[in-house]
């Protein structure tokens, strides 16, 4: 089923806004995503009908919140074909499901001297909570480096894995749009006798995402780049996995029982979930995966290649060699981020010259300074699209960057 | 609404394209000095030759990358402090940053100009091109780019009284 892109925009209603006399066109999602109607309506329904605070009360909307909120687990468990529901783990964001992992699992298992690889094209999510664990426990940070055509160079895999503890790494780059060979990648972990953390969070709002076929051990990803809310994301992992991890956060829904010498903890997940979670958005993030679903993870992903595939090929025919894409050019293995550079031209200022026309951009170092070094650039502009952009919202974009190349050549 | 001929006047663009003091100085005898700008990754660099018995600024140049507005701030910046006193340029610092700060807390005024007159008034010196910067203001997430080299003036001479017996 293909998409129907007119249909889809007018379920995005701040796609109506306009800024300077202009209807926005949003390439942004990268960052974060709009959310439909049938979000914004399913969190107004919770706060309007049953909020309450879950896994509490016996009243009936005490009972309601809580089979909500269970329920969007269960959908976000299905959306990513996790085996079981006990396995999603909801925290803040996909940098929370890192931390984690890192918090829990790593401290609980990694002494001085193991090893943990990650990749150059890494987010800041995905480096920090390591390098932090470095400098605590001296285990030792490796990088697997990148190709010249924006790819991971696999060649020194086995040695890099060589003695490694886990490989962490992201599915799809944010700045690149680089598509990484998860699979193989994990199953080269394994036979190391690593463990894999995966940073879906570019990924799975955009392809359809199986961990079990990943054989993944750790995923991390968040509601608000697939159409859902802020302040809600999930750890995905093994069940036993997590049943064997220490707890991360203590308070309350984490305990089983509590005594003045000590607390026993709660069945996975609730285990990792202390303090009241966030009820409305976990029932906003279900809306969501029902949203995608009806509009179909291939027909999404078949949508996004193609209109990349338009962005691609218009930037060049237009901009020629005053515009440098960084990224793959094959659209079978990149997603819809795409980062550019004007020679002579600092990305803030394109940015800020596509604002007058309502074209939003993200412009700066995508939180991946580590990528931005090799690449060597300070910073790029980088238009990410999603299932409501369509070829419109490209042209408008290439009108605006020929505007600004036009004002700073002047 | 703030047009983009408020944020980029024809003499940023200028200062953009052909920065004055651009290269380097041997450090030591000079003070190489680094800022940056972790929004959007602006680099600034400052190689100083303070005196410290004149107190004078006798030569500065600079370097790094980054966005117009860092870029020419950081010209502009140089061209007004080179052969200044230290006194001179702690004035002239102070009433940039006025500069940006007042219009900061009344961005929805529509008093083009108080900003830069009010700051010349608290200081009693007169920003001359700098002034052309005052539209950035009305861009809140570029302050910063302008203010950088600024601040990383000001780090480099602190660090250069203190290394100074």
């Amino acid at each position: 089923m293909a998409i129907d892109i007119a249909t889809i925009k007018r379920d995005f209603p701040i796609l109506e806004r306009e800024v300077n006399g202009k209807r926005i066109v949003y390439l942004d999602s990268a960052a974060s995503s709009q959310k439909p109607l049938a979000v914004l309506d399913a969190m107004d329904d919770c706060y309007r009908r049953y909020y309450a605070n879950v896994h509490r009360g016996v009243y009936t909307i005490a009972e309601e919140s809580t089979a909500a909120m269970e329920l969007a687990r269960a959908k976000v468990a299905r959306f990513v074909n996790a085996r079981q529901s006990s396995e999603i783990v909801f925290v803040r964001n996909a940098t929370e499901a890192i931390n984690l992992v890192a918090y829990s699992w790593a401290r609980a298992n990694l002494q001085a001297g193991d090893k943990i690889v990650l990749s150059h094209l890494e987010h800041h999510a995905n480096v920090v909570p390591w390098q932090m664990l470095a400098a605590e426990r001296g285990v030792e940070v490796r990088w697997i480096p990148l190709t010249p055509d924006f790819r991971l160079d696999l060649t020194d895999l086995d040695e890099l894995l060589a003695g490694a503890r886990l490989l962490a790494i992201s599915a799809m780059s944010n700045v690149l749009g680089t598509i990484t060979p998860v699979q193989e990648l994990i199953a080269a972990a394994h036979a190391a006798g690593a463990l894999a953390l995966v940073d879906a969070c570019q990924y799975v709002p955009h392809v359809a995402t199986d961990v079990q076929a990943w054989d993944a051990d750790f995923v991390a990803f968040s509601a608000h780049k697939m159409c859902g809310p802020s302040g809600i994301g999930a750890l995905w992992a093994r069940q036993e996995l997590l049943e064997a991890m220490p707890p991360f956060l203590g308070g309350g829904e984490m305990i089983r029982d509590v005594r003045l010498d000590g607390f026993t903890t709660n069945d996975v997940p609730w285990k990792f979930e202390a303090g009241t979670p966030a009820i409305a958005e976990s029932v906003g993030w279900g809306a969501a995966v029902d949203y995608l679903q009806g509009l179909g993870m291939d027909a999404v992903r078949a949508h996004e290649v193609e209109l990349t595939a338009y962005a691609l090929s218009a930037v060049h025919e237009r901009f020629g060699a005053d515009l440098t894409v960084y990224g793959p050019q094959d659209t079978a293995i990149r997603g819809g981020a795409v980062s550019f550079l004007f020679d002579g031209i600092h990305a803030h200022d394109i940015s800020q010259v596509l604002d007058e026309d309502a074209v939003c951009v993200r412009a700066g170092h995508h939180c991946a300074k580590p990528l931005m070094r090799q690449l060597g650039v300070p910073a790029t502009t980088r238009a990410s699209f999603y299932v409501y952009n369509d070829e419109a919202d490209v042209d408008v974009l290439i009108e605006a960057l020929a505007k600004a190349q036009k004002f700073f050549e002047i | 609404m703030a047009g983009l001929e408020d944020l980029y006047r024809e003499i940023i663009l200028d200062h953009y394209r052909s920065p004055r003091n651009r290269g380097e100085l041997d450090a030591p005898p000079a003070h190489k000095v680094e800022g940056f700008n972790p929004l959007c990754g602006d680099e600034v660099v400052l190689y100083l030759d303070v005196d410290p018995d004149s107190e004078t600024v006798r030569d500065i140049k600079i370097a790094g990358q980054g966005c117009s507005i860092s870029q020419a701030s950081t010209s502009m910046m140089s061209a007004a402090v080179k052969g200044k006193s230290l006194e001179e340029v702690r004035q002239l610092t102070r009433a940039f940053k006025a500069l940006m700060s007042i219009h900061e807390s009344k961005l929805e005024g529509d008093g083009e100009g108080d900003g830069a007159d009010l700051a010349a008034e608290l200081s009693g010196v007169r920003l001359g091109d700098l002034e052309a910067l005052q539209g950035v203001v009305k861009f809140p997430v570029r302050i910063k780019c302008a203010t950088l080299a600024w601040n990383t003036l000001e780090q480099g001479i602190d660090e250069v009284l203190t290394s100074t017996p």
